[in-house]
C-alpha cells in the first residue's frame, strides 16, 4: 500500500476515559506490524459518548465508523479490512447518517470530531476564519450589528443578548476618566469555567476545535476595539489546556492571532489563564476578579462588566460557546443563523445529554424541541430502562422538572415560565430510583461548598439550609422547619448576591413541590 | 468601631457636580450623581439598615441588609451598590423588605455568641440586631457556628473546648472556632464576633493600602486573616487601626474600649505627632481618655491615622512623666520639687542676673514644633521683647530650615505649594529623600491610594524604601542615589530636561525671571550636569536618570514630594532650590495635581516656623532688619526690638563654650538628643548656668538643667497646629493640665506668660485664641485667620486675608509670591564628609513607622513591641566582608564619635551605605553625625557621615558614660520625688 489512510481517533477527554488513547495506540502498532501506512489524526469527538472510543476510516466512500472499539477489537478490524470499510460488528458507517447525528443542526459543533484540533490549515480547509475574514472587512458596528441581528443569546446561562453586549463595550470609553496612564484598553474573557454539573458542550468545542473560540474571540476584539484577550479555563480540563494552548501557537504562528491579524494591521493578542478549582469563578464577576489575581469573590452589579470589568475596563465577557457561534454568524450571516430557532431564542443550543439515559452526548438543535424529544428520541429513554422520573437542567441550580413538564420546549422563555432555566443546556436525567429530597439536599451543601462567602444569604443561608433539611429528613418539628426553609429560600433567593445564593432555592422548591412525598419524615440516619 | 460623635452615611460622597432628583419614601431627595441610593435616603434622615456599608469605604454589597424596592427594578436591589437615577421611586420600607431584612438578621444572629452584646459598647451589629428585631432564632444554635469553641455531638450534648489536648476533645472541637487573638498590644481580634463583612479587609486595602488582611477559606468557613493566617503582631499588620474602627461589631476592637468602657463624649482635636496633622476625636469618659477616633471630617487625614496617632498616647499618663515644678543648683544635685511661683521666680531671677552681668545678649530660648502656634509665638515674643535679643531659635534648624531658605528664594514663600488631596490629581509622583510609609504614614496611604489608580512613581533615596515596592505599587525608577549626591543628581534631570527641549517656554516666560532662568538654563546644559557625567558621582545609571527626566516632564501633573533627606545635607538649601527650579522649568506648579511639597516632620514645624522661630525673623517670615515691620512689633509690644539676627543654636553652643552665652529657656525640644554631635552638644549645656527645661519628661537634655518646667500634653490645651499643607488646626483641651503643683497646673503657654510676668514683661492672655488674634493683627498671611473662623472651617490654609477668606489650598497660582519665579544656579559641591580606607562606608538615619522622633513620647508606649532599639542596617556585602551576622553587636566609628548598635542585614541597603534610627538616646546616634551643616541654614548634615563598622563585644565608652550620667540623673530625680513623698505641700 503506497497512500497511507487517514484514521481518526478522538482525543476528547470523553474518549480518553474510555480507553481512546490505547486504541490509538494499538492501530498504530497494529499498522507497523503489518507494514499498513496509516495516518492517524486526533480529532474531537463527534458526541455520540455511547461509541467512544470510536475510530473513523476515511475512505473513498467517505468516512466510515466503528465504535466502540476496544484494544481487543483491533486486530480484528484489521483482518476485517477496516481501511477500506471493511464489515465488522462495531462497524457503524457513516456518522452522518446515524439517527442520533443525522438530525442534529451543526453550526457551532460542525467540525467538532472532524478536524484535526491543533491544525490552522485543517480549520480553514473546513471554512474556518471565513467569520474573521469577513469582519476584518466590516466597520466594527456592522460586526456588532450583525451579533446583535442574529438574536445570539448568551449561552452560558444568563442568555442576555450578545449582541447588546458587545455594543456597550463597543460604545464604552477605552480610558478611565482620569488621563493616567498610557494603556487604555478593553478586553475579551472568555468564561470557560464550565462548572455545572452534566455539561461538557464548552470542553468538547475546546478540545474538538479551538479555533472556533479562538476565531469568535477575535471578531469580538475587531468589534469593540480589544487587543487582549483572556481565555479563563477551568484546571479540571488539563486536555482543553493542551488543545487552546497548541492552537493559540499555531494561530499566532500563521499570522491569525498577534500584532497583524491576517495582515488586516490590527491587533489581537489571546492567553489562557487556568482557575483554581472553584465554581463561583463561573460566575462573571468573579471570574473577574480571580483573573486579576484576587480571591475569586462575586462583585456587585452595576457596573456591568461591559462598562467596568477586567482591571476596571470595559470587557465583553461571554461563555465559549457563545464565541464559537459567533464565526457562522459573520461567515453565513444574521439571518442565516437567526432562521434557526423560535420566538425570542434563535440558533441552536448544544445540548448536553446526560445522567440517566441510554444515549448520552451532545446534540446541537434549533432552540424549540422539547424535552421529551431530546429525553426519548436522542436519549433513547432511561439507560436503567426504568421511568424516567425527574430531569433537571441548566446545571446544579437548575430546577428539577416532572414527567408532566417534559413537553416544555427549549426555550429560554418557556423555561422560565416554569420556573426552570435552560442555563448551559445541560440536562440530567434520573429514573423512579433518584430521592428528590437528598437532591434538594444536595442542592444547599453544593451552594454551602461553592460559596464564594460574600453575601450573608448564601454564606450562612446554605449551610442552614442543610440543617433544616435535615430536620425535615429526621422528622424534627416538620411543619415548623418546612416553613423556616421556605422563608429560608425566599431570603437567598432575593437577598444574595448572584446567582449562586438566588438560584439555589430553585432545585430545593422544585423538589418540594414537584415530589413532595420524598419529603416525609425519614427513618433515623437518613439525609446525611 | 467608629466615633461616637459620627453617624455613618453609608457610602462616601459623590464627588460629581450634577444633581439628581429622586424620591424615596415619598420624600424628594435631591443628590450628586453617582450617591448611592442608600446615601441619598441617609442624607434625608432615612436610616436603610446596614452593615458591610460605611462611607469611608467603597460600597460592596454584601450584609444584603439595606435591601430595597426600586419602581422599574426587578427583586430587591441593595441600596449601596445602587446608585441613584433621575426620576427614581425608591421604598425603603414595607412587609417583604422588612421580611428580607429579618430573614439575613436571624441568619447573622444563628452565628453570632449570644453574650456579644452583653458589654452594651453600642456596636452597629447590636444596633442591628435590636432594630430589625429578630424575636427566636428559628435555626436555633445547635448548627454549625463560628460563636462556640464546642461541637455537639449527634444526641445534641455539647462536648469539648477548643484546645483540648486529648485525642477526643480534639475530635469534638468545633474545627470553625478560632480564639481571640490579643497579640496587638492595642486591639484584639475575636473571630466569634465576626460576621465577614469585610470592612476590615476593605479598610486596611482601600484607607491604609497594606492589604495585610484577607478572607481566607470560603463560603461558611470564610475567616478574616491577618497576612498567612498569623497573629495580627506578627503579620504585615502595621497597626494603623482602619479595620478597628470600620468592624461593625466586637470582632476588632481598642482593648482601651474593652477595658474602660464606652466613652460618654468626643472632642475634635489634632495629633501631636508628624506633619500630616491627622484630626482625630478625642474619646473621654470622664476626664479619661478612652481613645483616639480619626475625625471622618478631617481636611488632612479624611478619617484614617497610624499606629502613633491612634495608639500612642499612653505617654500622656504614663509613670515617669514630671508633674510637679523642680529646681536644682547644679545639675550633680538633686532635683527638688518646688510650687510654680518658686520655679518660676527662680528662673526669672537667674535670667535677669545672667543678663546683668554677662549682658543683654547672654541668654536665649528655643521653641518647639512640638508646642502650639500660641505657645510658640508666646516664646519668640519673650525672647525678643522680654529678654531683648533675637536670640531664639527652633529645631526646625537641624529639619526644615533649608526648606524656608529654598523656597522662598525661588518662590517666595517658605512652605509648600499644594494641600494633601493634590497628590489625588497627580499623575507622576517624584518622591526623594522622603520614606512616607514610615515618617507620614496617613498621606502615605492617600499617595498610595493614587499610585493604586495608576499614577507613576519616581522614588530618589540610597535606600530600597517602601514605596518602591510595596502591594499593588511598584516604583518606574527608583534612583538610588550615593547619600549627599541629591544636587547632582537634581541638576542632571534639569539637565534632561533642558537638553530635551522639555522645558515649558510659555510657562517659564510668562511666570519666571527671564535672565535668571536664561543663566540656569546655560548652567544646567553644560554637559558636566549630564546623567553620564554625573553618573560616576551618584551611582544612579545615566539612562534611568533620563528616563525618569522625561517622565515627570512629560507625563501629565507631576509633584515632588520631598523630606529631611534633601534638607540635612551641607547642600541642602541648594537641593531644595534645584527641586524649585524643575517645578519650574516644567510648570509643575500653581494648580492642583503638581507642585513643591516638604514633608514636615513633627505636628508643628510649620507652624514654629511661621511664627517667628528663627532669630532672624518675625513671624510671617519677615526680617528682623526690615525697619517697617520692626516697628509694627515695636508699637504693638510697647518696646524696643533689635535689628540685628541673634543666635542660632549650633552658635548658642560656639558661644556657651566660649562663655558668652549663660542661660536658657528650652521648650519642649531634646537638643541633647537631636542635635548632631552629641558630645558637643553636651559640653555646651554643661558650660551654662541655668538651663531651664519645659518638657513632660526628664529628657535628655533635662539632665543637664537647672530649672523644670512641667509641660502639658496636647490633651491638656488649646491652641492650634499648622502642619505641613499650611493647614491651620485646632488643637482643644480634653482634660485640665496634669502637672498641678497642688494648687493649680499650667498649659505652656501660661508657663510662658508666668515667666514673661516674672521678668517684668507683662503678658495677659486668658486665652490662646486671644494670642492667635495678635498673630493675625501682627501677621498679614495669618490676617484672617481665628480660633472662630477655624472652628466655622474645620481648618485654615495659610495665606489667609482679605482675598483669601477660606485660605489656600494650592500656592502661586496665578504668580509666585515673590512675583516672578527665580531660577537659582544649584552647582554640586561635595559634602566635605567624605568615605576614606579609614572611614570606608557612609552612615545616614531615618525614621521608623511606630516610633517618633526622639522617642520621648512613643517610647513610653506600647509601640515598643514593634522597634524596641536602633539597628544598624548594613548590606549583606558590608556584612560579610567584616564578618558581621544579624543581630551581632557592631561599633560605628566616625570622625566625631562611635557608638554601638545591633546590626540587622538588610538588602533595602546599597552596598557601601549604612543606616540607623535615632529613637533612642542611648544608641547615640548623633554621637557620630558630625558638625557639618548646610551652607546656608546651618541644618545638619545628618544625612551623611563616614564611618566603620566593626563587630565588638560591648557598648562604646560613650555609652557607658550615657548610662552612668543616665542612671545618676534618674536617681536625682527618684530622690526628688521621694522627698516629695515625705513633706506633702
Amino acid at each position: 500500500m503506497n497512500t497511507s489512510v487517514r484514521v481518526h481517533v478522538s482525543c476528547d477527554a470523553s474518549a480518553l476515559a474510555l480507553g481512546a488513547g490505547a486504541i490509538a495506540q494499538a492501530i498504530v502498532a497494529e499498522a507497523d506490524a503489518r507494514g499498513v501506512a496509516v495516518e492517524l489524526v486526533r480529532t474531537g469527538t463527534r458526541g455520540l459518548l455511547w461509541l467512544e472510543p470510536l475510530v473513523e476510516v476515511v475512505t473513498p466512500v467517505g468516512r466510515v465508523a466503528y465504535g466502540p472499539v476496544t484494544v481487543a477489537d483491533v486486530r480484528a478490524l484489521f483482518d476485517a479490512d477496516f481501511l477500506r470499510g471493511g464489515a465488522h460488528a462495531s462497524r457503524l458507517g457513516a456518522i452522518e447518517q446515524h439517527p442520533f447525528f443525522a438530525r442534529q443542526q451543526r453550526l457551532t459543533f460542525a467540525r467538532v470530531g472532524l478536524v484535526d484540533p491543533r491544525s490552522v490549515e485543517d480549520y480553514v480547509a473546513h471554512g474556518g476564519y471565513r467569520g474573521l475574514r469577513n469582519a476584518l472587512a466590516m466597520e466594527s458596528s456592522d460586526i456588532v450589528q450583525a451579533v446583535i441581528d442574529s438574536g445570539l443569546r448568551g449561552r452560558g446561562g444568563a442568555a442576555f443578548p450578545t449582541g447588546i453586549k458587545w455594543k456597550t463595550v463597543h460604545d464604552a470609553a477605552a480610558s478611565p476618566p482620569s488621563a493616567l496612564g498610557s494603556e487604555s484598553s478593553k478586553y475579551i474573557v472568555c468564561n470557560a469555567d464550565e462548572g455545572d454539573s452534566g455539561t461538557f458542550s464548552d470542553r468538547m468545542l475546546m478540545e474538538g476545535d479551538p479555533f472556533c473560540l479562538i476565531e469568535g474571540m477575535t471578531i469580538a476584539g475587531l468589534a469593540v476595539g480589544a487587543e487582549q484577550g483572556y481565555i479563563y479555563l477551568r484546571s479540571e480540563y488539563p486536555h482543553a489546556h493542551r488543545a487552546l494552548e497548541a492552537a493559540l501557537a499555531n494561530a499566532r504562528a500563521a499570522g491569525w492571532l498577534g500584532a497583524d491579524v491576517h495582515g488586516s494591521g490590527r491587533r489581537f493578542e489571546l492567553e489562557v489563564r487556568l482557575g483554581a478549582g472553584a465554581y463561583i469563578c463561573g460566575e462573571e464577576t468573579s471570574l473577574l476578579d480571580s483573573l486579576e489575581g484576587k480571591r475569586g469573590q462575586v462583585r456587585f452589579k452595576p457596573p456591568l462588566p461591559a462598562i467596568k470589568g477586567l482591571f476596571g475596563r470595559p470587557t465583553v465577557i461571554n461563555n465559549v460557546i457563545s464565541f464559537a457561534s459567533v464565526p457562522i454568524i459573520l461567515e453565513r450571516g444574521a439571518t442565516y443563523y437567526r432562521d434557526y430557532g423560535v420566538g425570542r431564542s434563535r440558533g441552536t443550543l448544544p445540548i448536553q445529554l446526560a445522567g440517566n439515559l441510554k444515549y448520552t452526548g451532545l446534540v446541537e438543535l434549533a432552540f424549540g424541541v422539547s424535552l421529551r424529544e431530546l429525553l426519548y428520541d436522542y436519549g433513547g429513554g432511561s439507560y436503567s430502562g426504568r421511568p424516567i422520573r425527574a430531569v433537571q437542567v441548566g446545571g446544579p441550580l437548575g430546577a428539577y422538572l416532572p414527567e408532566s413538564q417534559f413537553d416544555t420546549p427549549l426555550d429560554y422563555e418557556a423555561f422560565s415560565a416554569v420556573g426552570a432555566m435552560l442555563g448551559h443546556g445541560g440536562i440530567v436525567a434520573f429514573d423512579d430510583t433518584v430521592d428528590l429530597f437528598e437532591q434538594a439536599r444536595y442542592a444547599m451543601e453544593f451552594c454551602a461548598v461553592e460559596s464564594c462567602g460574600k453575601c450573608t444569604p448564601c454564606r450562612i443561608g446554605s449551610t442552614r439550609g442543610v440543617e433544616v433539611l435535615d430536620r425535615i429528613g429526621a422528622g424534627i418539628e416538620r411543619a415548623k422547619n418546612l416553613a423556616l426553609l421556605d422563608d429560608l429560600c425566599e431570603t437567598m433567593r432575593h437577598g444574595s448576591l448572584c446567582a449562586l445564593g438566588g438560584l439555589t432555592p430553585d432545585p430545593v422548591v422544585s423538589a418540594l413541590k414537584h415530589f413532595p412525598e420524598d419529603f416525609a419524615a425519614r427513618t433515623a440516619g437518613a439525609g446525611g | 468601631m467608629r466615633s461616637i460623635a459620627e453617624t455613618d452615611l453609608g457610602t462616601p460622597k459623590s464627588a460629581a457636580t450634577v444633581q439628581v432628583a429622586l424620591t424615596i419614601d415619598g420624600v424628594d431627595v435631591r443628590v450628586p450623581a453617582g450617591t448611592s441610593v442608600l446615601r441619598a435616603a441617609a442624607e434625608v434622615g432615612i436610616d436603610i439598615p446596614k452593615l458591610c456599608a460605611t462611607d469611608l469605604l467603597d460600597a460592596f454589597g454584601s450584609c444584603r441588609l439595606c435591601l430595597v424596592q426600586i419602581e422599574g427594578m426587578k427583586g430587591f436591589p441593595a441600596s449601596c451598590t445602587t446608585p441613584v437615577a433621575a426620576g427614581m421611586k425608591v421604598t425603603t420600607q414595607g412587609g417583604r423588605i422588612e421580611q428580607l431584612r429579618r430573614g439575613v438578621m436571624e441568619l447573622y444572629l444563628s452565628d453570632h455568641p449570644l453574650d456579644a452584646f452583653a458589654a452594651d459598647l453600642g456596636s452597629e451589629m447590636q444596633r442591628m440586631a435590636e432594630r430589625i428585631g429578630v424575636e427566636d432564632v428559628r435555626y436555633g444554635f445547635a448548627g454549625a457556628s463560628h460563636a462556640r469553641a464546642i461541637v455537639h455531638d449527634r444526641e445534641g450534648r455539647e462536648a469539648a473546648i477548643h484546645g483540648g489536648t486529648s485525642h477526643e476533645e480534639r475530635e469534638r472541637a468545633n474545627p470553625l472556632f478560632r480564639p481571640v487573638d490579643a497579640s496587638n498590644p492595642y486591639f484584639t481580634f475575636d473571630p466569634a464576633q465576626c460576621i465577614v463583612c469585610s470592612r476590615c479587609v476593605r479598610a486596611c486595602d482601600e484607607q491604609q493600602g497594606t492589604l495585610a488582611l484577607t478572607v481566607q477559606g470560603r463560603g461558611f468557613a470564610s475567616t478574616i486573616v491577618a497576612s498567612q493566617d498569623d497573629p495580627f503582631m506578627q503579620s504585615e499588620c502595621v497597626s494603623c487601626g482602619a479595620c478597628v474602627q470600620a468592624c461593625p461589631t466586637g470582632a476588632l476592637l481598642e482593648k482601651s474600649l474593652i477595658e474602660q468602657g464606652q466613652a460618654t463624649r468626643s472632642v475634635v482635636t489634632t495629633c501631636a505627632y508628624c506633619g500630616v496633622g491627622c484630626s482625630f476625636r478625642a474619646e473621654m469618659r470622664g476626664d479619661d481618655l478612652v481613645r483616639m477616633v480619626p475625625n471622618k471630617d478631617g481636611q488632612a487625614n479624611h478619617g484614617h491615622s497610624c499606629v502613633k496617632g491612634r495608639f500612642a498616647t499612653g505617654y500622656a499618663t504614663h509613670r515617669e512623666r514630671i508633674l510637679k515644678p523642680m529646681l536644682r543648683a547644679k545639675i550633680s544635685d538633686p532635683w527638688r520639687e518646688v510650687s510654680w511661683h518658686e520655679a518660676i521666680a527662680h528662673a526669672a531671677t537667674e535670667f535677669r542676673r545672667i543678663q546683668a552681668k554677662h549682658g543683654r545678649d547672654s541668654i536665649g530660648g528655643i521653641t518647639s514644633s512640638r508646642c502650639t502656634n500660641e505657645e510658640t509665638y508666646l516664646v519668640q515674643k519673650l525672647v525678643r521683647a522680654a529678654f531683648g535679643s533675637n536670640n531664639v531659635d527652633t529645631c526646625a534648624r537641624v529639619c526644615h530650615s533649608p526648606t524656608g531658605y529654598g523656597l522662598k528664594s525661588t518662590l517666595g514663600e517658605s512652605a509648600g505649594t499644594q494641600d494633601f488631596d493634590s497628590v489625588m490629581q497627580a499623575d507622576v509622583i517624584l518622591v526623594i529623600g522622603a520614606n512616607p510609609t514610615d515618617a507620614h504614614p496617613v498621606f502615605a496611604s492617600q499617595m498610595k491610594r493614587r499610585l493604586r489608580e495608576g499614577a507613576r512613581l519616581i522614588v530618589a533615596d540610597p535606600r530600597r524604601i517602601d514605596l518602591v515596592r510595596t502591594p499593588h505599587v511598584a516604583a518606574d525608577f527608583h534612583l538610588a542615589l550615593r547619600p549627599g549626591t541629591n544636587v547632582a543628581l537634581l541638576n542632571a534631570l534639569a539637565h534632561v530636561v533642558v537638553a530635551e527641549g522639555l522645558v515649558d517656554e510659555a510657562f517659564v516666560r510668562a511666570r519666571c525671571e527671564a535672565d535668571a532662568f536664561a543663566r540656569w538654563r546655560a548652567f544646567v546644559a553644560d554637559p558636566a550636569q549630564s546623567p553620564e557625567a554625573t553618573e560616576a558621582v551618584t551611582g544612579v545609571p545615566a539612562a534611568e536618570v533620563r528616563a525618569a527626566a522625561r517622565l515627570y516632564a512629560t507625563g501629565g501633573n507631576a509633584a515632588i514630594y520631598y523630606g529631611l533627606g534633601v534638607t540635612e545635607h551641607s547642600q541642602g538649601s541648594t537641593a531644595v532650590m534645584a527641586i524649585a527650579n524643575l517645578a519650574m522649568a516644567t510648570a509643575n506648579l500653581g494648580r492642583v495635581g503638581v507642585g513643591v511639597n516638604p514633608l514636615r516632620g513633627q505636628n508643628n514645624v510649620q507652624g514654629s516656623c511661621d511664627m517667628g522661630s528663627f532669630p532672624h525673623e518675625f513671624p510671617g517670615y519677615r526680617h528682623v532688619a526690615d525697619d517697617a515691620v520692626r516697628a509694627t512689633f515695636e508699637q504693638a509690644w510697647g518696646v524696643p526690638l533689635q535689628a540685628e539676627p541673634g543666635l542660632r543654636i549650633p552658635n548658642m553652643f560656639e558661644a556657651a563654650l566660649d562663655g558668652d552665652f549663660r542661660a536658657l529657656y528650652i521648650q519642649g525640644e531634646d537638643i541633647a538628643q537631636s542635635d548632631p554631635n552629641t558630645r558637643h552638644v553636651t559640653a555646651a549645656l554643661s558650660a551654662m548656668e541655668c538651663i531651664v527645661v519645659q518638657d513632660l519628661f526628664l529628657n535628655e537634655t533635662a539632665k543637664f538643667a537647672h530649672v523644670f518646667l512641667p509641660g502639658s500634653t496636647f490633651l491638656e490645651k488649646d491652641g492650634t497646629f499648622t502642619n505641613a499643607e499650611r493647614r491651620v488646626s485646632r488643637v482643644r483641651k480634653v482634660m485640665e493640665p496634669r502637672n498641678s503643683d497642688g494648687t493649680r497646673g499650667y498649659a505652656d503657654w501660661e508657663i510662658t506668660q508666668l515667666l514673661s510676668n516674672a521678668m517684668g514683661y507683662p503678658m495677659h492672655y486668658a486665652h490662646p485664641s486671644e494670642i492667635m488674634d495678635e498673630i493675625a493683627r501682627l501677621t498679614p498671611t495669618f490676617a484672617g485667620i481665628s480660633f472662630a473662623r477655624i472652628d466655622a472651617l474645620g481648618s485654615i490654609q495659610w495665606p489667609c486675608d482679605a482675598a483669601h477668606p477660606d485660605g489656600t489650598p494650592t500656592m502661586h497660582v496665578d504668580a509666585f509670591v515673590r512675583g516672578k519665579g527665580r531660577f537659582m544656579l544649584t552647582e554640586y559641591v561635595p559634602t566635605s564628609e567624605k568615605v576614606n580606607a579609614r572611614y570606608p562606608l557612609i552612615l545616614t538615619t531615618g525614621r521608623i513607622l511606630s516610633q517618633y522622633n526622639v522617642g520621648a513620647q512613643t517610647r513610653r508606649t506600647a509601640n515598643n513591641r514593634w522597634h524596641g532599639e536602633d539597628l544598624l542596617e548594613i548590606h549583606p556585602h558590608d556584612a560579610e566582608q567584616r564578618g558581621i551576622h544579624e543581630g551581632d553587636w557592631v561599633g560605628i566609628t566616625s570622625r566625631a564619635g562611635e557608638t554601638v548598635l545591633h546590626a540587622t542585614i538588610s538588602a533595602r541597603m546599597q552596598p557601601g551605605v549604612v543606616y540607623t534610627t535615632f529613637h533612642f538616646p542611648g544608641s547615640g546616634a548623633n554621637v557620630i553625625t558630625t558638625e557639618n551643616s548646610d551652607w546656608a541654614t546651618n541644618c545638619p548634615e545628618y544625612k551623611v557621615t563616614a564611618v566603620e563598622v566593626a563587630r565588638v563585644s560591648q557598648p562604646s565608652e560613650w555609652q557607658k558614660r550615657f548610662h552612668a550620667f543616665d542612671e545618676q540623673q534618674q536617681a536625682l530625680l527618684e530622690q526628688a520625688r521621694d522627698a516629695a513623698l515625705d513633706t506633702p505641700h
